[in-house]
């Protein structure tokens, strides 16, 4: 017999004891919920009627998804013959505006080749998980790009660039010391975010994504705070999140170092009256070196032995810290927050329980089993999280040695690893507008107003 | 100036030629090198089984309702909903998914529904059977229809991740929130975790 009638069992006490007696089982035989739960059997119908079925819309086709590949391709392309042969400012902020449009607001900024990173990382390094095409392929171009026209994806086809370049309203100049000691924190969030990823913990980028929650209009406070900071700032400074906290920027820089067509700012001879250096709000453009170093070489090649001599030092202080650290970064995976909670609970160390080791408890999972593998994580992460201390530590070191190295230029030039191709210096450059207009440039004729 | 917004490209200027110094036959090399690696892998990854991608869905049987699914999906509305299996459900005239714990007295008047948004639509079958029809445009995925139905009733309500709806981000934000650890990626081709009537 039924424990309970269908219809209108509601008659006060009874129903009432009844729901006491099936919680109770509830509460005491977790692991046999699945069967307890067919409490009242779905009855027999008479007339011929037949459950109808839950239905089953499918998720975005996945040639969509392609589309999105072979968009993303044409808009690169497209980036490159804009930023490289046809050197037109306009027609980059217009394609730039449609990558907002598009990646951004239509496509929902999501998945971006930034993002990316983590899902490579999570294919490579991590396990259970196998790269999806539109993924891979999302990851590959902008780098190929880069690789023959440098960084036009940054440029604009990355919505997240794209929205800044088109925020940045009154450019200002951010000194050289700050520029270079905030350019090493993209290294640090591409470590970060491989770390996470391959552990299986989190894609921290996407977490902290700070523009993702416009292309939405939604999002939790922190990312729309960001966002917004970050862009209230770069109406004034170039492109702040591109610059120093990217992580796919940093696989960019690398790549369009090797680039084999880039920015050529002037046309012809260069008379290096500096004016695109003045223009460029990206710090992007390296003047020329017009006289020698007044320091003798030896000098210079002291500084780079100290430097060399205490990169060792600089790279274990790092895998230090991070061994250190690994517990507190350990503890941001579910599963070692989890058992390190239900630990505290069995010891009676603390009281009550969170919804996480409530729903652990409903699962029935032996105990140790969550610190079997709660331990296993924790290893992982004391390994990993020492290597990425040393990576913090290479790329500082890397910074200093880079720093003590002058290069000898004729002309000014774009850096190649730091340009983003957006066409603002050519506006400036008084060689291009002669090539524009036909016009000889008066600077030709009184370079004493350089 | 202002008549030509747009550069001559005819005498564009040339960029530099390569292959002159061994420095420029080694990156023509790191960067031929780069493409094949690139095309390979993508040749590799079209061919995969897994190329399709995944999505985000819910373990029913991990679930434990609390309620996050509503306010921690990008979405808002949540893309998650309840989802009926009709099969499993035993069609009882007051439902425990419908009605609050505590009703009072035996009344099937609207304000005992316990759907925050009346997304439960009552639809008399036949003597004594009602079938609980859910309303997705108005259902906000808040699960407590759900869980009245999994602790007292026949479990044949749960949530689900609606695809028409899911924006499938790379990092899920109910994922991360759930604290049962109930969602994760499944194959775009079995997109959803249905429950079935138990032999």
């Amino acid at each position: 017999m039924p424990l309970l009638e269908p219809g209108p069992w509601d008659r006060g006490k009874r129903s009432r004891l009844a729901l006491a007696a099936l919680a109770a089982v509830a509460g005491a035989a977790p692991a046999a919920r699945a069967q307890e739960q067919k409490k009242q059997p779905p009855p027999e119908f008479s007339e011929g009627y037949t459950p109808p079925m839950p239905s089953q819309p499918q998720p975005r086709m996945p040639w969509l998804a392609m589309l999105d590949v072979a968009l993303l391709a044409a808009a690169l392309g497209l980036a490159a013959w804009i930023g490289l042969h046809r050197r037109s400012r306009r027609e980059m902020r217009l394609l730039g505006l449609f990558s907002v449009l598009y990646f951004g607001f239509i496509r929902q900024g999501c998945i971006c080749p930034v993002g990316s990173i983590q899902n490579v990382a999570l294919a490579a390094l991590g396990s259970g998980y196998a790269l999806p095409f539109a993924a891979g392929a999302l990851f590959v171009l902008p780098l190929l790009a880069s690789l023959f026209f440098g960084r036009v994806f940054c440029g604009a086809v990355c919505p997240l660039g794209a929205i800044q370049d088109l925020a940045l309203l009154w450019p200002r100049r951010v000194p050289a010391w700050l520029d270079s000691a905030l350019s090493v924190l993209p290294y640090a969030v591409l470590g970060i975010g491989v770390l996470y990823a391959a552990a299986g913990t989190a894609f921290v980028i996407c977490q902290f994504d700070p523009f993702v929650g416009f292309f939405r209009f939604s999002g939790g406070w922190l990312a729309i705070s960001l966002g917004a900071g970050l862009l209230l700032l770069g109406t004034v400074v170039g492109r702040p999140y591109c610059r120093w906290l990217c992580p796919y920027g940093v696989l960019l820089r690398w790549t369009a170092a090797l680039t084999r067509w880039g920015v050529r700012i002037t046309p012809k001879d260069c008379i290096q009256c500096h004016l695109c250096a003045d223009a460029c709000p990206f710090g992007a453009i390296s003047p020329a070196t017009l006289e020698a170093p007044a320091e003798p070489r030896a000098t210079a090649r002291r500084r780079l032995g100290r430097v060399l001599a205490v990169t060792p030092l600089i790279v274990a202080a790092g895998a230090l810290l991070g061994w250190l650290g690994a517990p507190a970064v350990a503890r941001y995976d579910r599963v070692v927050s989890l058992a390190e909670r239900v630990y505290l609970e069995e010891a009676g160390r603390v009281k009550g329980q969170t919804d996480a080791s409530e729903a652990f408890r409903k699962q029935a999972t032996p105990t140790g089993e969550l610190y079997r593998q709660a331990l296993v994580k924790r290893r992982w992460y004391g390994g990993a999280t020492t290597l990425f201390g040393a990576w913090c530590g290479v790329v500082v070191a890397g910074k200093l040695i880079f720093l003590t190295l002058r290069r000898r230029r004729p002309d000014y030039e774009a850096d190649q690893a730091a340009c983003v191709s957006c066409a603002r210096c050519y506006t400036s450059c008084p060689i291009e507008q002669e090539r524009l207009t036909g016009l000889r440039s008066p600077l030709r004729d009184a370079p004493e107003q350089l | 100036m202002a008549g030509k917004l747009l550069p001559m490209v005819d005498d564009a200027p040339e960029q530099p030629q390569a292959g002159r110094t061994r420095r420029d036959f080694l990156l023509a090399g790191v960067r031929t090198g780069s493409v094949v690696a690139a095309g390979g892998l993508l040749t590799i990854l079209a061919k995969a089984p897994a190329a399709a991608g995944t999505v985000w869905q819910i373990d029913p049987d991990k679930c434990t309702q609390c309620g996050l699914c509503a306010t921690n999906c990008v979405l808002q509305p949540s893309a998650v909903k309840c989802v009926h299996t009709y099969a499993m459900c035993g069609y009882c005239k007051l439902c425990f998914g419908l009605l609050k714990d505590k009703r009072t007295g035996n009344t099937l008047s609207v304000e005992n529904s316990r759907c925050p948004t009346d997304a439960i639509k009552r639809v008399f079958v036949e003597d004594p059977y009602y079938e609980m029809h859910i309303e997705e445009n108005l259902c906000i995925g808040c699960g407590i229809c759900v869980k009245g139905c999994t602790r007292f009733g026949n479990g044949s309500m749960y949530l689900q991740i609606r695809h028409d709806r899911c924006v499938n981000c790379n990092e899920c934000g109910i994922a991360r929130a759930c604290p049962a650890g109930a969602i994760s990626r499944v194959s775009v081709k079995t997109p959803y975790k249905l429950k079935t009537r138990r032999a």
